[in-house]
């Protein structure tokens, strides 16, 4: 018997004309089986999970129909009591954000305390030797002293790990992960799988993994489900799945994950540098009289340069100092000290005044599309509020911005519209058509498709080089993603604590890597093996 | 921390300063002579010459000044230019009324009103929902003096469960301090009841989105571990902030509660002082006042770091 069976699962909005979020899906885990369910955001894959373990969110998600059994028992007919006792003993959770999933006021040791003393009658000994034990298990050093920490003190691969002991005390049958390692770097996520794999081997337990990234899927997955808008399209085991793909949504899917094999760099048609930036330093802390505090050095001796139409990818893992480059250079913060040079013009040491002729020709665009709009203004007026603060006549800067609306594939229409009425991948390109706006020399991209699908991904990224063709703008593009950074740039900069370790042609830094952290990075990129769009294995 | 504590206290003293120089010009530029009241409608020109003089407040404003910051920082906060006490224990004796009905009402507001918001915010959008957001507007808009005399008609008059007014130490006469104190602290309450309620349930329905919520859902917690333990701690920072300006507020703005209760507390010893242009006693109330500000608002800080171990100073 499967541990988990979902059968013609249906979710709807709980409302009267309730929309259905999920149409009928059916599941099948086995004891120590891993099974991926991918999927686009919004495909209702986190549903799916949430539904499994009783917490849709009340009010404004319900289970319509269909039957959710674990070991042979319909988790849909139980009390909310009896729910309650499954949790934790029977079936855990754990989710993407490790820093908000655990509670920032109490200290981790007593959260997975609190477990236990939901569920067992053991005394305070037993408890605190079972703790000790799992935090030993999940490969925590010094456990003690972690167990009296808070989340903040720890780091984000540590935190995860006291949400998979957190998950896995009572050793429940079923584990359902939920993009557990999205926001970790890549290095701390070969630990986090390799770690959920070892346990999982230990005691037999049946995971149910939700992810985006099929590059994860090819290194754990057992079995494949692929989910799209609420419907499941296809499943099979995962060779299958990766390399004989039947449904046409899997199958672009699959081919829009950037490949790890760099494109080759374009030939230098412009060889005027947009950007130098040489031995730039930017220290943090120091503190003030009576509040000495530690100092960081987030930017070392960088040193590197741009030229007009070409793309510099900046790479490395969070801490690296990659956005306090990019802060830099936009001189949104004042560098300790080095040159930066935008057209040939020094802007490190330029006041307020001073720069403003200069912010004209570096735009930014950033990560989060949900949040770099100001949600209260219309798209036309988010754009041309650049150029009209330039002296642009508000005529003419709104004819702009419905040109630059149809550059990045909107319609025309949309200029009268608000944030909230755009998808994730429509919000970035008006974000891009606002930086274009300004007419900058010089655009920085700091994780600015991070936050897309991956089919969206490939959309913008192609848009990004369209736009750089007709504009010979020059791209300083910020990614923790070498898949990314391997499709568009022509040149990579690897950082690592502040410094640069390796920086080249994209050809020679990513495929044939120097530095031992560059290699270090590039193995634990997952699913390095697989050509995901060709549906085979990279050819050795 | 320490280190903390004692630059905030540094900080206070320009504060205080300000409020003294403030509170001084304040009084000497109103109109109203004290010597002329002191000497009463039958005084003759020379008299109140001399008592003029006896106060000093003939001299130049800047003597007048330093003379009263230097006895201030001994101690000496003058003699009321009525009763010729000083004032120091005119404020002593009134203080005790205030700080005992402003602790009751507080206590009183915290334990109904933080309950009150928890179940609000976790059965967001029910009848009881409704129930606690209308009750808090009534709260907020019926003037304290209306919900004063309602108390006191309903349990004084018709159902005569408590007297009417007065006040009783609570170290002579628990029983009839609990008696005399219930009525003021429960009209002074509505307001902090309908804006403490209020504050937890939204700091508690912004809490209850977060994920950690679910995390501890998901271990199997049942509700009311989920809600007391792990969301009304990450809700408390504001709630704190409004119970500790509630507080100063309460010491400072007693005044109407004082008079329809008949208590002698600072309230009617701030009235009563005005009415009577009694400057050295005025004064003091207004630095107290101010003092007790500062020393809340530092208290509210330090409460903050003890509620959420991510806040360090």
């Amino acid at each position: 018997m499967p541990v988990l069976q979902i059968e013609d699962l249906h979710v709807s909005v709980d409302s009267k004309a309730g929309l259905e979020v999920v149409h009928g899906i059916s599941i099948e885990i086995n004891e120590g089986e891993t099974v991926c369910l991918v999927g686009e955001s919004g495909s209702g894959k986190s549903v799916s999970s949430l539904a499994t373990m009783g917490l849709l969110p009340k009010g404004s998600l319900k289970v319509t129909s269909g039957r959710i059994l674990l070991d042979g028992e319909n988790l849909l007919d139980l009390s909310p009591a009896q729910l309650r006792d499954a949790r934790a003993t029977r079936m855990s959770m754990i989710f993407q954000e490790p820093m908000t999933a655990l509670n920032p006021v109490i200290k981790v040791g007593e959260q997975i305390t609190e477990v236990l003393q939901a569920h067992t009658k053991l005394s305070n000994a037993d408890c605190h030797a079972r703790v000790m034990d799992i935090l030993d298990q999940v490969g925590l050093p010094d456990i003690e002293r972690i167990a009296r920490s808070y989340p903040h003190q720890l780091s984000g691969g540590q935190r995860q790990r006291i949400m998979i002991a957190m998950a896995l005390v009572l050793e429940p049958r079923l584990l359902i992960a939920d993009e557990p390692t999205t926001a970790l770097d890549v290095t701390t996520q070969l630990q986090i799988l390799k770690l959920i794999k070892d346990l999982q081997v230990k005691h037999g337990t049946a995971v149910l993994f939700i992810t985006h990234d099929m590059g994860v899927v090819a290194e754990i997955a057992d079995r494949v489900y692929v989910m799209n808008r609420g419907d499941l399209v296809e499943d099979g085991p995962v060779s299958q799945i990766l390399s004989a793909p039947q449904k046409d949504y899997t199958r672009q899917l699959l081919s829009s994950v950037p490949s790890l094999v760099p494109r080759p760099a374009r030939p230098v048609t412009d060889p005027k540098p947009a950007l130098q930036v040489s031995e730039l330093n930017k220290i943090y802390g120091g503190g003030k009289f009576l509040s000495k505090t530690k100092t960081t050095h987030a930017a070392r001796d960088v040193t590197f340069e741009l030229k007009a139409g070409r793309t510099l990818g900046i790479v490395g893992e969070s801490g690296s100092g990659k956005s306090t480059v990019a802060r830099c250079v936009m001189r949104m913060i004042d560098p300790s000290s080095g040159g930066i040079r935008v057209g040939g013009q020094e802007i490190a040491g330029l006041t307020r005044g001073g720069l403003h002729p200069f912010r004209k020709k570096l735009q930014m665009v950033f990560q989060d599309p949900y949040r770099s709009l100001n949600p209260r203004l219309t798209i036309e007026e988010s754009i041309i509020e650049g150029p009209v603060n330039y002296g642009m006549p508000k005529d003419q800067a709104r004819a702009r911005a419905a040109e630059l609306l149809e550059l990045v594939g909107l319609p025309a229409s949309a200029a009268q519209r608000y944030p909230h009425m755009f998808s994730g991948g429509q919000r970035q390109r008006i974000a891009i058509a606002r930086a274009l706006a300004m007419e900058p020399e010089l655009l920085v991209a700091d994780e600015a498709v991070s936050a897309l699908d991956v089919s969206v991904q490939a959309q913008v990224l192609e848009l990004l080089a369209e736009i750089q063709q007709r504009t010979g703008i020059a791209i300083l593009f910020i990614t923790h993603d070498l898949r990314v950074a391997a499709q568009i740039c022509d040149e990579v900069c690897v950082m690592r604590r502040g410094e640069v370790v390796e920086i080249g042609a994209t050809g020679d830094v990513l495929g044939n890597p120097q530095h031992e952290y560059t290699q270090a990075l590039l193995s634990a990129a997952p699913g390095r093996d697989w050509d995901f769009a060709n549906f085979r294995p990279v050819a050795a | 921390m320490p280190i903390y504590f004692l630059r905030r206290v540094l900080a206070a003293i320009p504060v205080m300063l300000v409020v003294a120089v403030f509170v001084f010009l304040l009084l000497r530029l109103t109109p109203g002579d004290p010597a002329a009241i002191l000497a009463g409608d039958m005084a003759t020109p020379e008299q109140l010459d001399r008592i003029r003089e006896t106060l000093g407040l003939n001299d130049p404003l800047l003597v007048q000044f330093f003379r009263w910051i230097g006895a201030l920082l001994q101690g000496d906060f003058g003699t009321s230019l009525i009763s010729n006490k000083p004032v120091i224990d005119l404020v002593a004796d009134r203080m005790w009324p205030t700080i005992w009905i402003a602790i009751i009402t507080l206590s009183l507001s915290v334990i109904i009103a933080v309950p009150m918001g928890v179940l609000a915010a976790w059965k967001q959008g029910s009848w009881v929902d409704h129930l606690v957001m209308t009750f808090s507007v009534l709260g907020f808009s019926v003037p304290v003096f209306v919900i004063g005399y309602l108390l006191i008609k309903l349990f004084a008059i018709d159902l005569r469960w408590l007297p009417v007014q007065g006040y009783k130490a609570p170290s002579k006469d628990l029983a009839g301090f609990a008696a005399r104190a219930v009525l003021p602290a429960l009209t002074l309450a509505s307001i902090y009841i309908a804006l403490i309620a209020r504050m937890t349930r939204a700091s508690l329905l912004d809490v209850l989105n977060e994920d950690y919520v679910r995390t501890a859902r998901a271990k199997g917690l049942t509700e009311a571990r989920v809600l007391f333990r792990h969301a009304l701690r990450n809700a408390a920072v504001p709630v704190m902030t409004v119970i500790g300006t509630g507080f100063a507020l309460l010491i400072s703005g007693v005044v109407v509660t004082e008079s329809v209760y008949n208590i002698p507390g600072l309230g009617r010893l701030t009235v009563d002082s005005i009415f009577a242009r009694d400057y050295p006693v005025i004064q003091a109330l207004i630095l107290l006042t101010s003092g007790v500000y500062v020393l809340v608002n530092l208290l509210i800080d330090l409460s903050y770091s003890l509620l959420d171990p991510r806040i360090r100073y």
